[in-house]
């Protein structure tokens, strides 16, 4: 029994990790139709970022509090500039290539960005721990949770509640559908498709960097962390259907539980889990849960 | 791809042979890395022709590499021949296998998914404490029909070998190319209505095609396991497969010999860059990827194309 | 005369839209059909089950007495069915020869599981092939010209002359002269026509131009509604008096041609 609910509750934390990474991925993909491999980096600068916003406030001596929404803001602030860079700066050169050749950019703009990691920030690895340590937990009969945990699942239900509110109830957001729907009749209705991609990769840069904020005091921040999130950002996403947000929600939920009972169950399958469950949902469903194939037109 | 590249490539085959005595055993190692990993590299050249790019050819890198790594573990199995070919069969059965579900897709999703598999391996090898999880084990010293060389001669009889299979690899995937299979690679990536209208599976040429590349990635990495006399899960990583996709850009599609001279490049470079600057090697190899696909996206392959162009059509601009 | 292509009872829906329904032909040999009816009268969606895009509902198709009903296009496509598309469907990227080649080579394939890899692309059969199909459709002059850069006729000219390379029996054409300028449509018509009557291959042909069909047309099938409400000779369809009234153009363009 309390197995069972230490699965639910590592699942539901892990998940709510996996969908503040995967929903900036599955984003940008369903309005651009860029599968973007930097999105590791937003993570890992926006991780970066919050150790040292970390750092900062603890220093200073800050509120707990105040020092978290700091954290918050600066890896934000982080992903947003990065974003304006890449998507002016590059990706604008690109549009209208191939989709695997974006990706080939975006990956080579990750690796450059790696490096940049190690020269802002050092060879060395960063604590990041007194958001965590601060928090404390709570018992709730023979289960212990972490506060800082429950923060976590509270910021991506507050996210995902976001995205699905803000995509259905305002202007942008139908912009976006409209968008995402039909890129052509969008542009000639004309609506600022260009504007549109800004903002969608302004949006999805943030938050990764807030993925990789939120996870900066839960992990050891060094370099490379970027590369595995990205791996399992995709692999939530390919689950859940690429460009559906409901299917990056669905998607972390059922890689969050499956790797949640793997690690409680049968350790030595842990990385196996996630990759396997997606290769089984990809079988019966070749493009996800949520997105249909479609028919070819003649 | 006429007999003319043929005779080029012979010549320059037979250089490269004749060179290794002259040449000290580090070059001599390098070399059989390099050449063996072009391998992994000219599969992918097949795949990029139909504009597939696979993000996890490390995965048959990794099997081929374990395949002959584990022979040797299991039933003491050290001849180097044998080997190689069984660790091009293993990982071709293994791409056999995966390209029922790989073969149906394309563009992204055919780079991730592949990406995805070969990290399925990964998390296999690196749990599994029987073969040394993260630090992998050895791989037993090679022999040649019973012949055991060792130390320079080691190094020669195995650079010799890769040549070898890299002369019988680059002899048929030419002739592939020139197949009705091969040649339909533009045809695929223009229109694959038509093609199926002709009367053409396209999911089974994509198959083969993945088979191929698989062959090939097997192949490559038994040799590099025999070379480097010892495996680990990391030949199975992303950044593996990172590595030869980026030699596969930068090399381009148009010739099978532009596999072999990038991936020598590649493999100086980094031997020169990782001692000289580690701390830009990943920046360098991002920049070198981002200029070709921005300034060269036909790949370094495409300047001798213009420049025959040029010299054979003078006064006319390519 | 023995009868190529035999279609019964032939329906396809779509969830609550019915396409085609109750559709009986019968083509004998070296006929040439053609297919009259507005969009959305079921001419494509007819063509488009024949040569396996789109699985029948209901209904069987038999092509030389052999049941081909549901089979993918590319088996039907072996047995001797070819086609071309209202949008040329052509290899942009690819020169006419090029293009040409390959569907040769496609048709003269070695049999066998490993055919595709067991024929050489270009050999002296492939080239002689692609050749005759080049000068069979007059489109010498594009030889070596890059198909996206290729004039709207030739595109067209090219997407067909692919479709024969196969050497087919029986060859379906989607609308071929759409997108052609009004001059150019009978220079195109006469091309395409005298080929495939040099090569003895059955017909069918959807078009839109009466004259056209009043022209080229042995026999004409009207489409209303997903069916067929007309089948006869072309005079007998374009005269029939509910064809004149149901599909518009037919009335203007049958006198012209008495």
């Amino acid at each position: 029994m309390l197995t069972a609910s230490a699965i639910l509750t590592d699942g539901l934390v892990y998940a709510a990790y996996l969908f503040i990474v995967a929903v900036g991925l599955t984003l940008i993909f369903g309005v651009m139709k860029i599968l973007n491999v930097t999105h590791g980096s937003f993570y890992a600068f926006g991780a970066y970022g919050a150790a040292t916003a970390v750092g900062i406030y603890t220093n200073g001596d800050w509120n707990a509090a105040l020092g978290f929404v700091f954290m918050l803001g600066l890896a934000m602030a982080i992903g947003l500039i990065m974003g304006i860079i890449l998507e002016r700066g590059l990706l604008r050169l690109v549009y209208g290539k191939d989709e695997v050749v974006i990706v080939l950019v975006t990956y080579a703009t990750f690796l450059i960005l790696e490096d940049v990691i190690g020269l802002i920030w050092g060879t060395q690895s960063y604590g990041a721990y007194q958001p965590m340590i601060s928090a404390g937990n709570i018992e709730i009969g023979e289960l212990v949770l972490s506060n800082y945990d429950i923060v976590l699942v509270v910021i991506a239900a507050a996210v995902a509640f976001a995205a699905y509110w803000s995509l259905k109830y305002t202007r942008y957001g139908r912009l976006l559908t409209t968008v995402i729907y039909d890129r052509e009749t969008a542009a000639a209705f004309g609506i600022n498709v260009t504007l549109v991609y800004t903002v969608t990769f302004l949006i999805g840069a943030a938050l990764g960097a807030l993925g990789g904020a939120v996870m900066a005091p839960k992990i050891s921040v060094t370099l490379g962390i970027g590369v595995e999130v990205i791996v399992l950002a995709f692999a939530v996403v390919a689950i859940g259907g690429m460009g559906s947000i409901e299917g990056a929600l669905v998607g972390a939920l059922i890689v969050g539980i499956c790797r949640a009972a793997a690690v409680h169950l049968m350790p030595q399958i842990e990385l196996f889990v996630v990759y396997g469950v997606m290769a089984l949902v990809l079988v019966a469903r070749p493009y996800g849960l949520f997105v249909r194939a479609q028919p070819r037109k003649i | 791809m006429q007999a003319g590249a043929q005779w080029v490539g012979g010549l320059l085959l037979l250089v490269a042979a004749a060179a290794a005595p002259f040449l000290p055993n580090w070059v001599v190692s390098l070399a059989t890395i390099a050449f063996a990993n072009a391998l992994v590299v000219l599969g992918l050249v097949v795949l990029w022709r139909v504009g597939l790019v696979s993000f996890g050819q490390a995965l048959y890198y990794c099997i081929g590499a374990y395949a002959v790594a584990l022979m040797g573990r299991w039933i003491g199995f050290t001849d180097a021949i044998a080997l190689v070919l069984l660790g091009g069969i293993v990982a071709g059965l293994t791409a056999a296998g995966i390209g029922f579900l790989l073969a149906r897709y394309r563009e992204i999703f055919f780079a991730m998914l592949s990406l995805a598999l070969s990290m399925i391996l990964y998390g296999v090898l690196v749990k599994t404490e029987s073969l040394g999880s993260t630090d992998g084990f050895s791989v037993l010293t090679p022999t040649f029909f019973g012949y055991a060389p060792h130390g320079a001669q080691l190094s020669r009889a195995l650079y010799w070998l890769t040549l070898a299979i890299d002369a019988i690899a680059a002899l048929f995937v030419g002739l592939y190319f020139r197949s009705v299979a091969g040649a339909l690679a533009a045809p695929i990536r223009d229109n694959e209505i038509r093609v199926e209208f002709l009367g053409v599976s396209v999911t089974s040429i994509i198959h083969t095609k993945v088979v191929i590349a698989g062959v090939l990635g097997g192949l490559g990495g038994a040799l590099a396991a025999m070379t480097i006399g010892h495996v680990d899960p990391a030949m199975a990583y992303w950044t593996t497969s990172g590595g030869f996709v980026f030699v596969t850009v930068l090399a381009g599609s148009g010739y099978v010999a532009a596999a072999f001279i990038g991936s020598l490049v590649f493999e100086v470079v980094r031997s020169f860059a990782v001692d000289v600057m580690p701390q830009l090697w990943q920046m360098t190899l991002g920049s070198v990827l981002l200029l070709t696909i921005l300034f060269l996206p036909e790949g370094l392959g495409s300047l001798v194309s213009r420049l025959k162009r040029r010299v054979m059509k003078p006064g006319t601009a390519p | 005369m023995s009868t190529i292509l035999e279609v019964r009872d032939l329906e396809k829906t779509f969830g609550q839209l019915v396409a085609a329904r109750d559709i009986n032909v019968s083509v004998p040999q070296h006929q040439t059909v053609g297919v009259i009816g507005a969009n959305g009268a079921g001419k494509t969606t007819f063509i488009n089950m024949i040569t396996g895009h789109l699985s029948p509902t209901k209904g069987t198709i038999l092509f030389e007495d052999k049941d081909i009903t549901g089979k993918p296009s590319r088996e039907i496509t072996g047995l001797g069915i070819s086609r071309s598309f209202q949008v040329a469907q052509i290899f942009p990227t690819l020169t006419v020869f090029e293009n040409m080649c390959i569907a040769a080579a496609i048709a003269h394939r070695k049999p066998g599981m490993f055919g595709n890899i067991m024929t050489p692309v270009r050999s002296a059969e492939t080239t002689a092939a692609a050749e005759a199909a080049i000068e069979l459709f007059q489109i010498g002059r594009y030889r070596d010209v890059t198909a996206n850069a290729l004039p709207q006729g030739v595109r067209k000219l090219l997407d067909i002359g692919m479709a024969v390379a196969g050497s087919p029996r029986l060859l379906l054409l989607d609308e071929p002269t759409s997108g052609i300028s009004i001059e150019e449509k009978f220079d195109l018509m006469n091309v395409v026509m005298s080929a495939l009557k040099t090569r003895k291959i059955t017909v069918l042909f959807v078009e839109h131009d009466m004259e056209i069909v009043a022209r080229f047309a042995d026999r004409v099938l009207a489409f209303y509604d997903g069916t067929v409400i007309a089948d006869g000779t072309a005079h007998e369809t374009l005269d029939n008096p509910k064809v004149q009234e149901l599909i518009s153009g037919v009335r203007l363009k049958a006198g012209a041609h008495a």
